[in-house]
C-alpha cells in the first residue's frame, strides 16, 4: 500500500494522552548517578531541546516568510491599483496595467466546474468501497483511487494535451454543442483546448482527496446507525441515505473544500490545457486562463516592477484564499472525525 | 427518518416495495458506474504512458542531452541527472528540519507553541506549490541574482518539511511510552532516549514519510520554472540554472513538434518509473532492516 498514506492536508493531529506524560516526567529522576553523567545527559537534553525548537521555528519562520516577501513585493502593484487590481480586465504589460479578474474568474470557474464532476463521482467512488463492495476488493480499490494522486501534475498535463483534448473536440464538444449549445455555455468552435478541458483535468486530480477523506468520515460513521435503518426496513440504499451520508455531511463538505483548495492553486496541467487567454467568457470551449497559470507562463519573463509585483500580487490573493479554503476545510472535517456530536438529525 | 420507512416496516416484514427495491438496485450501479469512470482515467494514463513511452526510450534518450529542434535523437540524460540533484539538495535541506520539528512536536510540543507549529505545518501543506516557486525565488534567485539548483532544491525542500514533520509526529507518537521509561530507568539522557530508542523504534515509519514526501516533491514542476529554471546542457554546480525532468516534459510537451513530444512521453515513463522505484526501494530496505533487528 506504498500510497494509502498519501500526504493530505488533513493529516490528523495525534491524540496527545501520552505526550503529556513525557513531558511531565522530570529529567531528574537519577539521583544516584555519578554527578558528571548526570550534568553532562543535562546539558545535552538542553543543547539537544534547543536544536529541535530550532527545527520547530524554522517550519513557523518559513510561513512568516512566505507571507512576508509575497506582501513586501506585492507592494508596487497594490499602490499603483489598489483594490481595483481584481476588479480590472486589462492585463496589458507593455503599458504597465494590470487587472486580474480574467485570472480570478478563470480560477473560480475550472474550479467550480471541477468540483461539479468531482464531487458525484468521489462521493459514489467512497460509499461503493466503504458500504457495498465485498471486503477483498476494499483495499484494491482504494489503493487505485489513491494512485491517481500520485501522478505529477505535469503528467496529467501532457495526457490532456494528447488524449483528453483530441477526444473532446471531436467527440464530446460537437456533442454538447448540439444538444446544450442554446444554453450558452457550450457554443463556439470546438478547439478541444478550453476552459472545459481544464475542469476536467483538474476533476480528475481531486477526486482522490474528496473521496479518500469522504471514505475516512464514512468510516467513522458508528455501526449502530447503519443496523438502526437496517432494522427498521430500510434497503441497502435507504440504509445509506438516512443512517451514513446524513450522519457524514460535514465531514463530506470538509473534503469537497479540502478538494476545491487543491484545484485553485493546481498549476501545470491546467496551463497545459486550458488556453492560456486572459478573457472573460460564458461558453466553456472557450479559452481562459488561471492565476496559477499566469504565474507559471509570466513570472520568468516580467520584465519591470510593476508587472513582476503584479504577479506576486496574484500569488498573495491565491495564498490567502487557500489557507481560508484549507482552514475551513480541516475545521469541517475535525468535528465530524474527532469530537462526535450526535447529528442526526441535523 | 421516513414514515414510508417506518410504516412499511410494521405492515409486513418481507416484502419491500418494488419501487424501493428498483432503487436500491440502480443506486447500486450508479456507484459501480463512478467507480468505473474514476478508474477509467487512471488506467488511461497508464497505458498510454507506457504505449507511448516504451517505445521512446532508448540508449540515447537515457545518456544524451536535447538536441536542436529538427535534429533526431537526443535525451535528457541532464535532465535526469538534474532532478536526481534538486531533489537530493531538496532533502539534505527539508528532511532534517522535517524529522526535528517532528521530534519537537512529538516529545516537547504538547503546549500551546507546539500547537501554533502544527497549525502551521498544516497551513503550508495546503500552500499552492506555484506560490512557494515565487518565495523560493524572492529568497534566493533575487539574492543570487540568477537562476539556481539551489533554489530548486529550497523551494522543494519547503514542500517536503510539512509532510516530513506531521508524519514524524505521528510515528513517534505510536511508540509506546513503556519504552521511553525503561530508558530513563536505565539512566539513558532524555535526548539519547530520543534518538536512540524512540527515533530508532519509529525508523521505518518515519522514512516512508520522508519517502512520501519525496515522491510529492519528485514530480513538481510549477515551483521550479522560475527557480532551477531548467538548461540544456550538463550542470551539476549549485549556483547554476538546473534541468528538471518534469521541466523538460513541460517544455517539450507544449512545443510544436513531434520529436519532442515522443521525448516527452519517454521522460514521464521515466519520472513514474523513478519515483515507484525510489519510494519501492527504501520501503522494501526498511521493513527488512526493522524485522532484522527485532
Amino acid at each position: 500500500m506504498a500510497f494509502s498514506a498519501l500526504p493530505r492536508p488533513d493529516m490528523p493531529a495525534p491524540q496527545p494522552v501520552e505526550a503529556t506524560k513525557v513531558s511531565s516526567l522530570p529529567p531528574t529522576g537519577r539521583q544516584t548517578e555519578p554527578s558528571l553523567r548526570e550534568s553532562r545527559g543535562e546539558t545535552g537534553d538542553q543543547v539537544f531541546k534547543a536544536a529541535m525548537v530550532l527545527c520547530g521555528l524554522t517550519v513557523l519562520a518559513t510561513l512568516v516568510l512566505i507571507v512576508y516577501e509575497l506582501t513586501l513585493r506585492s507592494g508596487p502593484s497594490w499602490h499603483a491599483f489598489g483594490f481595483k487590481f481584481f476588479a480590472g480586465h486589462d492585463w496589458d504589460p507593455v503599458n504597465e496595467h494590470f487587472g486580474a479578474l480574467p485570472f480570478v474568474y478563470g480560477t473560480l470557474v475550472s474550479s467550480l466546474l471541477a468540483l461539479l464532476i468531482a464531487v458525484p463521482l468521489s462521493i459514489g467512488v467512497a460509499v461503493f468501497t466503504t458500504e457495498m463492495c465485498p471486503k477483498a476488493l476494499r483495499g484494491p480499490l482504494s489503493f487505485f483511487v489513491e494512485l491517481l494522486a500520485a501522478i505529477p501534475s505535469v503528467v496529467y498535463g501532457l495526457w490532456a494535451i494528447f488524449v483528453l483534448v483530441p477526444i473532446l473536440s471531436n467527440y464530446v464538444q460537437p456533442f454538447l454543442a448540439r444538444t446544450l449549445g442554446w444554453t450558452g455555455f457550450f457554443d463556439g468552435p470546438p478547439y478541444g483546448i478550453s476552459m472545459l478541458a481544464a475542469g476536467i483535468i483538474l476533476a480528475i486530480m481531486i477526486i482522490p482527496i474528496i473521496s479518500s477523506i469522504t471514505r475516512e468520515v464514512l468510516m467513522v460513521v458508528p455501526q449502530h446507525q447503519r443496523e438502526a435503518a437496517l432494522a427498521l426496513g430500510a434497503t441497502r440504499w435507504e440504509m445509506i441515505r438516512i443512517g451514513v451520508l446524513r450522519n457524514a455531511r460535514a465531514g463530506i463538505m470538509g473534503g469537497i473544500i479540502l478538494g476545491l483548495g487543491r484545484a485553485l492553486g493546481e498549476t501545470m496541467a491546467v496551463t497545459m490545457v486550458i488556453g492560456n487567454r486572459p478573457e472573460i467568457a460564458k461558453s466553456l470551449f472557450a479559452p481562459g486562463y488561471t492565476m496559477a497559470s499566469v504565474l507559471a507562463n509570466e513570472f520568468s519573463e516580467a520584465t519591470g516592477d510593476v508587472y513582476l509585483s503584479a504577479l506576486i500580487e496574484i500569488g498573495l490573493a491565491l495564498f490567502l484564499v487557500t489557507i481560508v479554503v484549507n482552514a475551513l476545510a480541516r475545521l469541517l472535517v475535525w468535528t465530524v472525525t474527532r469530537g462526535q456530536p450526535s447529528r442526526a438529525n441535523a | 427518518m421516513p414514515e414510508t420507512t417506518h410504516t412499511s416496516a410494521l405492515r409486513t416484514v418481507a416484502p419491500i416495495a418494488l419501487r424501493r427495491r428498483i432503487t436500491d438496485h440502480v443506486m447500486t450501479g450508479v456507484a459501480v458506474l463512478t467507480v468505473i469512470l474514476v478508474l477509467a482515467p487512471l488506467f488511461a494514463i497508464f497505458a498510454y504512458l507506457v504505449y507511448r513511452g516504451v517505445g521512446s526510450i532508448n540508449w540515447a534518450f537515457l545518456t544524451q542531452t536535447p538536441k536542436p529542434v529538427g535534429e533526431a535523437g537526443g535525451g535528457m540524460a541532464n535532465a535526469i541527472v538534474g532532478s536526481a540533484f534538486i531533489l537530493a539538495l531538496a532533502s539534505i535541506l527539508g528532511v532534517p528540519v522535517g524529522v526535528g520539528a517532528g521530534i519537537y512536536l512529538a516529545e516537547y510540543g504538547r503546549n500551546r507553541f507546539g500547537d501554533v507549529i502544527r497549525f502551521t505545518a498544516d497551513v503550508l501543506n495546503g500552500v499552492p506549490s506555484i506560490v512557494i516557486g515565487i518565495v523560493a525565488y524572492a529568497i534566493v534567485v533575487l539574492t543570487q541574482r540568477h537562476f539556481s539548483a539551489l533554489a530548486g532544491g529550497v523551494a522543494l525542500a519547503i514542500m517536503m518539511i510539512p509532510t516530513i514533520t506531521r508524519t514524524t509526529e505521528e510515528m513517534l507518537l505510536l511508540v509506546p511510552q513503556a519504552l521511553r521509561e525503561a530508558a530513563y530507568g536505565l539512566g539513558i539522557p532524555r535526548w539519547r532516549t530520543t534518538l536512540s530508542i524512540t527515533l530508532r523504534t519509529a525508523t521505518s515509519g518515519v522514512i516512508t514519510g520522508i519517502m512520501l514526501a519525496f515522491a510529492r516533491v519528485a514530480g513538481e514542476t510549477a515551483p521550479l520554472l522560475f527557480t532551477a529554471f531548467g538548461n540544456q546542457f550538463w550542470n551539476l554546480k549549485v549556483n547554476e540554472p538546473t534541468a528538471a525532468l518534469p521541466l523538460q516534459i513541460f517544455s517539450y510537451a507544449i512545443s510544436p513538434y513531434d520529436e519532442w513530444h515522443r521525448q516527452a512521453w519517454a521522460g514521464a515513463l521515466v519520472l513514474i518509473i523513478l519515483i515507484v522505484t525510489a519510494v519501492s526501494a527504501v520501503r522494501f530496505a526498511v521493513r527488512r532492516g526493522t524485522f532484522g533487528a527485532a
